[in-house]
């Protein structure tokens, strides 16, 4: 369906003009901007930045487990206070400061009004605030560590009683800001759902219907209100628990009528979606890629469409496999390992749907290609562990072991890293005007994945062997305190050190592309959809004029064409139109 | 005042992009409450003898503030139809009408709390005193909130501005009012 | 590693770890099968001068078939998965069967305590056994377990017997378990309790039947045998060490 543009949008088309000409100060342009382009650098600096620290704490806790007892050379001693506040704010900062911003909010923003064909968010000034009460959350949860007796220590899940009284966590102070901290992440995260959704849905470009709309920005407005739905209840659950912490109510108290796992319902109702949260934008940014880099269509967009509706809906009635032990009724259990099990199913086919793009390609390897075909490698593993855990029988045993962990390292990484690193290869030159450097970014990557694996494969091994969780020292459990136990543990701590060390190599591509890269043509991978009809990078305004859109976003190498990729916004010829 | 974005004017769904906005903090306040409220009511089960608690709350006053409320979103509906209708200085009558509701309701909750108070129902008292004050405290929060949101729409509806913002206030207002519909029998005439 | 899964000792152990085998083989068939194809369609499908890309809708029946067909068969493989999980669980969690003895767990911060019937072998006398940091049972006796919590969340998990089983305050939470080898085993906490979470090890030493009731006589009370009388303390609050 094609409709042409009409005379009042090609004048409003000139509002791209009016901006190059209106020079903004430093503080308008850098701090206080309402462009969607720069509020997603300050989502992603500050993302990337708390995922250094993030980086770092786990190189702590890390060395600890390797080395117990001794001196981490860059922090100290790791007394199991520490301990426990090292790996509560590695998993905190990890998903709520580094995945979500990243994923959701950096990309969401950069890419939605670029992809949908129109200048900015429907509402600029909400999408600054937004990464303005961001940015306070960021700074409350870090001035956490400063705070007397320190972060706190409680894990990330915070369950009650130990989170609702300093007498038990011993982090009362740290305690009461880490949720502070994480109830101001929510609403900023609320505040940006906004603009996702309504621009997607009121602010496309003519003639993009439902099915035109590229994947990544469907996953992320699907991602925005998979998070608002289930946000709520934890919000409600967070007040009840500050409450508890600060003005002695009982919530969570048994002691006086209050009940622990209100907390892990409430929780976890959240925190099933929330994974899907993180994982429905990576696997968005990977169909942009493969579809780009084989050259195919995407093998079926409805499909993939429809697959991800059913997991987010499903995603709601699964919580529960994580409290099967919990002391929640053993007859719900069964409930939650069949919901839990059939989830595999939509995503499975997902997982296939992509695979399956690659068929009758012609794949070249760049680094952002790279990136998306291992996410998918690594993906499955993580995918097929959580299966030993949404088996309620086999969960007895792997609950809250390293098993766990390595399976939610396996689903996180490819998500929230790998997919970061994806998009940015990706998007580099279209948010710069610089290509990245490829031979750089092909040891970073080759580092990257290998110490990935060799940080997590051996959990899988101690964890099945019976490695407990949130543990600083192994010592007092003889059938865990065992040499090739330990040289597991000290290969997974090689493997996260060898991880951030190849770190550099992405820093060093970062900036010194910034300035050195070859300057980015407007469309350097040959892609159909509307970003790249920009110049690189993307000026204030976008679109000098508002584009109209003929077609879905995945037609590549289509018959009877002389190039191999037909962008969006290209008009049908009438010999074109004539031959269909 | 830079100009508004072109997505800003487009609506692709045909539904006003204010509206929209508007269905989504009301769908995320649902969950909000909704998960405050099912946690009430799972834990009200288990504890039959919090209706001992129960009985202290006041029934007339809460009846008497759902009768406001009621004919505050009556006011809101009447300032929608104005709106439609261009008239803005009869939509911001309305609209101020409602607020005036708002504040009464505010009003006679202050009053309601300073008794239970005195009486020594605190938010510490106990289970249900604790779910009352958060649950009643955080209703009030987004009655207040509304209140001032309408004042101020409403004096840019007297001069004729942003009429389609009156309706938006007003689904806000009607959603506050439904919350306290489920509040009302749960917190006071559930003894 | 593996020794781990050809020893358990308890009788539930094996029908666990055969589910846990069971998972593996069907996962890790899905997980070959998925991987080999990338990288197959990788190195196939690799920019090559004078191939082309071709133009595939997603329709084509000959190739949706390739997703299709797998599809329903991990649809099959979930059920396969989720009626042996179901049987276990119901098993482990959800059937008590007729307890020859009980004891009482107490998880605090940060020690694991107990307390089970002395040589009168009823729970709640005088001449109950109380222990820290170590549990006696004998081997083929099934246990019935009431678990407590003085605080915050614990969890009792023995990796050997494939039990574990979170501890709520205000709550008893009951299990079972029957131990088919004696021996020493690891007590783990498996719920994050504070800073001496790592710190709470215990053990659980399943003896044969001699070797127990001769510990249950010398960890009786033995002012009891003594004729002198003692505080009814039946909640447990009162610990007493073990004087053998």
């Amino acid at each position: 369906m094609t409709t042409p543009a009409t005379g009042a949008q090609a004048h409003l088309g000139s509002h791209g003009d009016e901006h190059a000409h209106h020079r903004q100060s430093f503080f308008h342009k850098y701090l206080w901007s309402t462009d969607h382009k720069m509020i997603a650098m300050q989502y992603l600096f500050t993302g990337a930045a708390m995922a250094l620290i993030g980086g770092y704490l786990a190189y702590v806790f890390r060395m600890q487990l390797a080395f117990p007892g001794q001196n981490v050379p860059g922090y100290g001693l790791v007394t199991p206070g520490k301990y426990n506040s090292l790996v509560t704010m590695h998993g905190t900062i990890m998903i709520f400061w580094v995945a979500m911003p990243v994923l959701v909010a950096a990309f969401g923003n950069f890419l939605i009004p670029l992809m949908i064909g129109c200048d900015d968010m429907v509402f600029p000034r909400i999408n600054r605030l937004s990464y303005q009460v961001f940015l306070l959350s960021a700074m409350v949860l870090l001035a956490s560590f400063f705070v007397h007796n320190g972060a706190f220590g409680g894990a990330w899940t915070s369950y009650p009683p130990l989170s609702a009284r300093g007498a038990y966590n011993l982090t009362p102070l740290g305690a009461s800001l880490w949720l502070l901290a994480v109830a101001l992440e929510f609403v900023a995260f609320l505040l940006g759902g906004i603009n996702f959704v309504v621009t997607t849905m009121n602010g496309r470009a003519p003639g993009m219907r439902m099915w035109d709309i590229p994947l990544v920005v469907w996953m992320i407005v699907l991602a925005s209100v998979l998070f608002m739905a289930s946000v709520g209840p934890l919000i409600a659950g967070a007040v009840m628990l500050f409450f508890d912490q600060r003005l002695g109510t009982a919530f969570y108290d048994p002691g006086r009528g209050g009940d622990p796992l209100l907390w892990q319902h409430l929780f976890w109702f959240f925190g099933h979606p929330e994974v899907y949260v993180v994982l429905l934008p990576a696997l968005g940014i990977v169909a942009e890629i493969i579809t780009v880099f084989a050259r195919k269509k995407l093998f079926g967009y409805r499909t993939v469409l429809y697959t991800t509706w059913a997991t987010g809906i499903l995603s709601f009635v699964v919580w529960a496999h994580h409290q099967f032990i919990a002391g929640i009724d053993p007859r719900m259990a069964n409930v939650f390992t069949i919901t839990t099990l059939l989830i595999s199913v939509p995503i499975t086919e997902m997982i296939f749907v992509y695979i399956a793009t690659l068929y009758g390609g012609s794949i070249r390897f760049t680094t952002p290609m790279l990136w998306a075909l291992s996410f998918i490698a690594e993906f499955l593993i993580g995918g097929v562990t959580g299966i030993f855990l949404g088996a309620s029988g086999a969960d007895i045993y792997f609950h809250d072991t390293y098993f766990v962990v390595a399976h939610f390292h396996y689903t996180f990484f490819p998500s929230a890293i790998i997919g970061m690193f994806a998009a940015l290869a990706f998007w580099y030159p279209k948010m710069f005007g610089r290509m990245m450097n490829e031979t750089l970014g092909k040891i970073h990557f080759w580092g990257t994945v290998v110490a990935f694996n060799v940080t997590f494969i051996p959990l899988f091994i101690t964890g099945a062997a019976g490695d407990q969780r949130r543990i600083y020292s192994y010592a007092l459990f003889p059938e865990q305190d065992k040499p090739g136990l330990q040289h597991l543990r000290e290969l997974s701590t090689i493997g996260v050190i060898v991880l951030l060390a190849f770190q550099v190599f992405f820093l060093i591509n970062f900036f010194w592309s910034l300035r050195h890269g070859k300057v980015a043509p407007e469309n350097p991978w040959l892609s159909n959809t509307l970003e790249w009809t920009v110049p690189s990078p993307a000026p204030h305004g976008n679109f000098a004029e508002m584009p109209t859109v003929y077609r879905g976003p995945y037609e590549y190498s289509a018959p009877g064409r002389e190039t191999d990729y037909w962008p969006q916004n290209q008009p049908i010829s009438p010999l074109e139109e004539a031959a269909l | 005042m830079s100009s508004r974005s072109i997505a800003n004017i487009r609506s692709v769904t045909g539904i006003p992009t204010a509206r929209l906005v508007t269905w989504w903090i009301i769908a995320s306040e649902i969950f909000i409450f909704g998960g405050l409220l099912v946690s009430y009511v799972m834990h009200r089960l288990a504890h039959p003898e919090w209706a001992i608690a129960a009985a202290n709350t006041n029934t007339k006053a809460g009846a008497f503030n759902t009768f406001v409320l009621l004919t505050s979103s009556l006011f809101a509906v009447l300032a929608h139809q104005a709106a439609d209708a261009e008239n803005g200085k009869k939509a911001a009558k309305f609209l101020r009408l409602t607020s005036l509701g708002g504040a009464i309701f505010l009003i006679v909750k202050g009053f309601e709390w300073t008794h239970e108070i005195k009486e020594g129902f605190v938010l510490s008292s106990g289970g249900f005193w604790s779910f009352y004050y958060t649950v009643a405290g955080l209703h009030g929060l987004h009655v207040l909130a509304g209140l001032i949101i309408m004042l101020i729409i409403a004096s840019d509806a007297a001069k004729n501005r942003d009429l389609p913002r009156v309706q938006c206030i007003g689904l806000y207002w009607h959603f506050v009012d439904i919350i306290w519909i489920f509040l009302f029998p749960l917190l006071y005439i559930a003894k | 590693m593996l020794e781990r899964f050809s020893t358990g000792a308890s009788t539930y152990a094996g029908s666990i770890d055969h589910l846990i085998f069971l998972v593996a083989a069907l996962v890790g068939f899905w997980l070959i099968v998925a991987e080999v194809s990338l990288f197959w369609l990788m190195y196939r499908y690799r920019h090559r001068e004078g191939h082309s890309s071709q133009y595939v809708t997603g329709e084509e029946k000959h190739l949706t078939r390739w997703v299709t067909i797998p599809h329903f068969m991990v649809i099959f493989c979930d059920i396969v998965i989720i009626v042996p999980a179901i049987l276990v669980w119901v098993n482990v969690k959800q059937t008590m069967p007729p307890a020859e003895q009980t004891v009482r767990i107490f998880s605090q911060q940060w020690a694991w305590s107990f307390q089970q019937p002395g040589a009168d072998g009823i729970l709640d006398t005088a001449d109950d056994i109380r222990t820290v940091g170590e549990l006696h049972v004998k081997v083929n006796t099934t246990y019935h377990f009431e678990l407590m919590s003085r605080d915050v969340l614990h969890s009792f998990s023995v990796p050997m017997f494939r039990l574990k089983q979170d501890a709520v305050p205000g709550r008893t939470i009951t299990g079972w378990f029957q131990a088919t080898r004696p021996g020493n085993y690891d007590i783990q906490c498996t719920q994050m309790c504070g800073i001496g979470h790592g710190l709470m090890a215990a053990r659980i030493i399943v003896e044969t039947p001699e070797q127990h009731s001769a510990w249950i006589r010398r960890a009786s009370n033995p002012a009891l045998a003594a004729g002198v009388s003692l505080p009814a303390d039946t909640d447990g609050s009162k610990l007493a060490e073990v004087r053998p």
